[in-house]
């Protein structure tokens, strides 16, 4: 894992102080609300319904038993013994009082947390694949480069007031786990025909109320020019990219009224003037920022030990639970723990500071005290002995946490909705506790296989609705919540956005119509098909049909 | 309005004349980037110094060769919010050279006056009684930064290459 040395210690300790003068001189009335907005939105502070909400970075995901103890200290001092992971790997605390947010974020710092530039049209945290480093597809540790993105990002001069917002996304893998076609700007690590690994990058994918997948702006960028290449892009966007309209200010309608031809070629002209500049990456320090992630020290242990096949074999619930969610490591006698934040009646994504007292320790215990958040909003212990999975089951399910339903259908996504969020038209909490209810039996969720549901509660697309197999997106009808369906997208490597099944639904027919397009995927599909093969086969025609034949 | 230069406000010498008033034969004065264009060779031959004013959606490509005769420019923030003429400070200074007045107008609020400085901005009118105390704190809020940006400070990367440098030959 990355450590703080004592430059980065010293950075974060300013802007603690930073941001407590701030706060202090709104408070005093000296900013004013609109002054002051800004700035506590880069250091992650949204004014919701009903309090402050502060978001706290967990750069690409990755999170010490140390740093995660720290949250629960957060979420108990701060809030109300509960914090919400989010789609782009970070956590958020809904009651946050203003006056103790500088106080918060101090003690962050202690553990080297903070809640830089999470919110605001900067460039935001750097998402990652959840299984980096230890995914057996994997051609190199995406985190280095992410590491080096966060430092060159962090309070970068020219880019605090960019047009909107700006998301980066890494994958080191070829079965993209990041989503990256989806983000301002995608990295996917390739090799060229010599053998070189670097970066293929896609420009100008995003959600929201204009969906687009990322086009490749570039197909080989050797790692050494990564900054000022994102420099060189980054540039271009703060100089073109439209401000007269929110709704059209981010860099995929820049690339889409310029056309990817004529933005690669502004990007191209800027990047030959920097290229051999300050920016360029010598090898020394792409070799220090690596060091942290060099693989750690695996103590041998057995492949298949016999107190693993005997639970394996004896007890039906691990059993599940390993199927579900345990993933193949790289090194041999390890596994890959996927911890599912989806337990029914839970919202998805929370976790109280007890149960990140239970991950920490667990961490501590067996997977060498680390922990990743992924965007689907579950934590991953990422280096567990296979020889220990049952006792980190059974850690886990005594604090509720050992849920099997990994890429099921209640492995809900869901943005906090209505519950909490001023822009929200509908809740999606309450949706998804709904549809994972009707969907608890679990052979039938096993039946049905991987099926991906994702639902936000407004046209921002926090949720990914866009994405999801599934795609479920809260209107407002009238006053009263109502939901519109999307089937068939995908944010992996074959990135596709849903298509729009029909009219929009109440909240009860909603649930029936998920029922109802479940069932016709189970009566449609030929064998080994999920669901998002079977709609890709058939198409919507068979699906919009069942179901509003019954409206 | 208190203008700031090299962290104190001095007295403003600089006037602003609008596209239709006759060139006073003295004074330093800034004009619109147009009247610059339209007028370029009675300007440079009036030998006392003279600025343009380059809106925040210009290239600054537009006026690269007629950095030599320009005294002083100003840089516009219509609102704080609006970010693009910190990308034409970094090409004015670190592109094209730019060693003259690079002045901050607009909306200049103290939160953003480090990310002027780091920019290459060296002169700010800030419309507050207390601008010199306030362009103090700004600054010294921050004493290390990641981003090679030409005002000279060693990133926080040179800082560590150079210890291991010195560890290596201490060693």
């Amino acid at each position: 894992m990355y450590a703080y040395d004592d430059f980065d210690t010293q950075l974060v300790a300013e802007r603690v102080a930073q941001f407590r003068g701030q706060v202090a001189r709104r408070i005093s009335g000296e900013l004013s609300e609109d002054e002051f907005k800004p700035l506590r939105l880069q250091n992650g502070l949204y004014l919701q319904l009903h309090a402050y909400m502060l978001r706290v970075a967990i750069p690409y995901g990755t999170v010490s038993s140390t740093q995660m103890r720290q949250l629960g200290v957060i979420a108990r001092r701060f809030d109300r013994g509960w914090g919400h992971f989010t789609t782009r790997q970070n956590i958020q605390f809904n009651w946050i009082k203003l006056e103790q947010a500088p106080d918060a974020l101090a003690v962050l710092a202690e553990v080297g947390l903070h809640a830089n530039q999470t919110s605001g049209n900067c460039i935001r945290n750097t998402t990652s694949d959840q299984f980096a480093g230890v995914a057996a597809d994997e051609i190199e540790d995406p985190r280095v480069w992410c590491e080096i993105i966060r430092q060159w990002s962090t309070f970068h001069p020219e880019f605090a007031f960019l047009p909107r917002k700006f998301k980066i996304a890494v994958t080191g893998s070829p079965n993209d786990r990041a989503a990256v076609r989806v983000h301002d700007i995608g990295l996917r690590m390739v090799k060229n025909a010599q053998d070189e690994v670097g970066f293929e990058v896609i420009v100008g994918g995003g959600m929201g109320r204009t969906p687009i997948i990322g086009k490749t702006l570039r197909k080989f960028l050797p790692k050494q020019h990564l900054l000022s290449y994102l420099e060189a892009a980054l540039r271009v966007y703060n100089r073109y990219g439209r401000r007269d309209n929110i709704y059209k200010a981010r860099i995929k309608i820049l690339v889409q009224e310029l056309g990817i031809e004529a933005y690669r070629r502004e990007v191209e002209e800027e990047w030959a003037a920097i290229k051999d500049g300050d920016l360029r990456l010598p090898a020394e320090a792409i070799a220090q920022i690596a060091a942290h992630f060099a693989p750690p020290h695996y103590p041998e242990r057995p492949t298949r030990p016999a107190a693993f096949l005997e639970a394996l074999r004896g007890n039906i619930d691990f059993a599940r639970w390993h199927a579900r969610n345990v993933a193949k490591h790289k090194q041999p006698g390890y596994a890959i723990v996927t911890i599912s934040l989806k337990s029914e009646g839970q919202p998805p994504g929370d976790a109280t500071a007890e149960q990140m007292d239970a991950v920490a320790d667990l961490a501590e215990r067996f997977s060498l005290g680390e922990i990743r958040v992924t965007h689907e909003q579950n934590l991953v212990l990422p280096h567990v002995a296979v020889a220990d999975l049952p006792e980190v089951w059974r850690g886990l399910a005594a604090h509720g946490l050992a849920s099997a339903n990994i890429g099921l259908i209640s492995d809900i996504i869901a943005c906090p909705g209505l519950d909490y969020c001023a822009l929200a038209n509908a809740r999606s909490i309450p949706l998804a506790q709904s549809i994972a209810l009707r969907f608890n039996n679990w052979q039938r969720a096993e039946r049905i296989g991987e099926l991906k549901i994702k639902i936000s509660g407004c046209i921002n697309a926090c949720g990914h609705h866009h994405v999801g197999h599934i795609g479920i997106l809260g209107v407002d009808k009238a006053g009263q919540e109502f939901y519109q369906l999307t089937l068939g997208g995908s944010a992996s490597d074959d990135a596709a956005l849903g298509d729009l099944l029909g009219p929009s639904l109440d909240t009860e027919a909603t649930v029936d119509a998920v029922d109802t397009l479940v069932e016709t995927y189970l009566s449609l599909r030929q064998p080994e098909e999920r669901f998002l093969d079977t709609y890709r086969r058939v198409g919507l025609a068979p699906f919009k049909e069942k179901v509003y034949a019954a409206h | 309005m208190p203008l700031i230069k090299n962290g104190e406000v001095v007295p403003e010498d600089w006037g602003y004349l609008s596209d239709e008033a006759p060139l006073p034969s003295t004074g330093a004065v800034f004009v619109s980037l147009a009247r610059w264009q339209a007028e370029r060779d009675t300007l440079r031959g009036r030998n006392q110094p003279i600025g343009v004013v380059l809106p925040n959606d210009a290239d600054p490509k537009a006026i690269a060769d007629d950095l030599p005769h320009l005294s002083a420019i100003a840089l516009v923030f219509p609102k704080y919010t609006d970010g693009r003429a910190y990308s034409q400070a970094r090409l004015l200074r670190e592109r094209y050279g730019f060693s003259g007045q690079l002045r901050a107008t607009g909306n200049v609020l103290r939160d953003q006056l480090l990310f002027m400085h780091r920019s290459g901005f060296d002169a700010y009118e800030i419309a507050r009684p207390d601008a010199a105390e306030v362009f103090r704190a700004a600054l010294a809020e921050m004493t290390l930064f990641h981003q090679p940006t030409g005002d000279g400070r060693a990133t926080i990367l040179q800082q560590r290459l150079a210890r291991r440098l010195d560890n290596r030959s201490a060693a």
